[in-house]
């Protein structure tokens, strides 16, 4: 399968992993900070994954942060 | 797995609720939750004018869409930080979800307002990146809100940016933030009758794990900005995420526990902590700042008028070095 991967854009090929979960394994990518899409559509950890598939893996935690004080 | 309200394909599965969603049960859920944190905390009243601080990324947009989707009032405000391309693209994401829902976005650029990108004023004050960008935000915000005439000003700061904000607070035993770390800050003013010196604040994302928010977005078809900003790198408070989700990951549920736990049990013990507040015009820019700060330096002025005539200072001195500063005269 296709697996595009972000900052930076990539596309690796990865063989075997039957499930999301499985990839994410594979990928050494921690579940909690990702989403998986195949087809514009999100996949929950235990979805079943074809050989032919084409997926996406994209980080959700972003680094930005406003510091919270103003002297309230 | 299967919708727990619908039973259909579910395709959001959260494991600290032991639940997972269908598209549409998601969103529901999702804008339920954030109903439910806005009525917990007294957030707003359904007269309030809400002005959203928008970055074009997957949080900020999100929350604009909820609060619509819940009937209030909303417009959006985009800050142009000049960081290079990235701050174009993200512009350009946040006036087309404004375009999108036929919605206000007010755009103000911190150059022509001030003179200077955040790129430029790290190089000028030798600071990073983050500490000077959080401080022209958290001004800037608060400068158009009371400016525009808005009771509240929403920010997207989700689950994830609550704990580790506490977590960083926490490890430096920083008692002052942790006494001043709630998800309301109060409007205040200077005096009894006196114009408002700061805006109510709010942040009704704080029950939303960041991972629910980019969810949120991509099915609710918003074109969020998935690049990072380039100044990220080595970002403290970014560490401090990929921790707590490494603790997340083993034992869901954490984060939630951490921060609620906070707010319930803890957060009132560092009330006397949240430290003096007196106001005074800031002699820079007429705005009131915390006295107690100013005091302390000997300047009147407030944070962000003294960082911005810093920056100014370097550049003048920087002119003179190179001769362009006589040339123009
Ligand atoms: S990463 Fe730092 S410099 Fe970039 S937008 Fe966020 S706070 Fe500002
Ligand atoms: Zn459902
Ligand atoms: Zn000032």
């Amino acid at each position: 399968m296709k697996v595009k991967l972000r900052n930076p854009d990539r596309v690796v090929e990865v063989d075997g992993p039957r499930t999301v979960s499985a990839l994410l394994n594979r990928l050494e990518v921690v579940s909690e900070a990702v989403l998986v899409i195949r087809d514009a559509t999100l996949l929950t950890r235990d979805e079943p994954l074809g050989p032919d598939d084409e997926l996406e893996v994209r980080p959700v935690l972003s680094g930005g942060s406003l510091p919270p004080g103003d002297g309230r | 797995m299967k919708c727990k309200v619908c039973r259909a394909h579910a395709v959001v599965d959260i494991r600290r609720h032991n639940a997972a969603f269908c598209q549409d049960h998601f969103v529901d859920h999702v804008n339920s939750q954030v109903a439910k944190a806005i009525k917990e905390f007294k957030m707003v009243t359904a007269e309030d004018r809400l002005l959203v601080a928008v970055s074009g990324g997957k949080d900020s947009l999100a929350v604009w869409d909820i609060l619509m989707n819940l009937g209030y009032d909303t417009t959006g405000f985009y800050l142009d930080l000049g960081i290079g391309g990235y701050s174009g693209r993200s512009k350009e994401a946040a006036v087309a979800f404004a375009d999108s829902r036929g919605v206000k976005l007010i755009v103000r650029s911190l150059r022509e307002e001030h003179g200077f990108s955040v790129p430029e004023l790290s190089t000028l004050t030798g600071r990073v990146p983050c500490s000077g960008c959080g401080l022209n935000k958290r001004y800037e915000f608060n400068r158009a809100a009371l400016e525009e005439g808005f009771d509240v000003l929403v920010t997207g700061h989700n689950l994830d940016d609550e704990v580790a904000t506490l977590f960083g607070n926490v490890l430096g035993w920083n008692t002052q933030m942790l006494g001043r770390q709630r998800p309301v800050l109060e409007e205040r003013v200077v005096s009894a009758g006196a114009a408002r010196a700061f805006v109510r604040k709010i942040k009704p994302l704080i029950r939303i794990a960041e991972r629910e928010t980019a969810a949120y977005a991509l099915i609710r078809g918003i074109d969020y900005i998935v690049e990072e900003c380039p100044m990220v790198e080595g970002n403290t408070q970014h560490r401090y995420k990929e921790a707590l989700t490494l603790l997340e990951e083993a034992s869901p549920g954490t984060k939630h526990r951490m921060y609620f736990g906070f707010l319930k049990n803890v957060s009132d013990r560092f009330a006397e902590d949240r430290g003096a507040t007196e106001l005074i015009p800031c002699a820079g820019c007429g705005a009131p700042t915390v006295a107690s700060g100013a005091h302390a330096t000997g300047e009147l002025m407030c944070s962000f008028c003294k960082t911005k005539a810093l920056a100014q200072a370097r550049r003048a001195e920087r002119e003179d070095a190179t001769g362009r500063g006589v040339k123009r005269r």
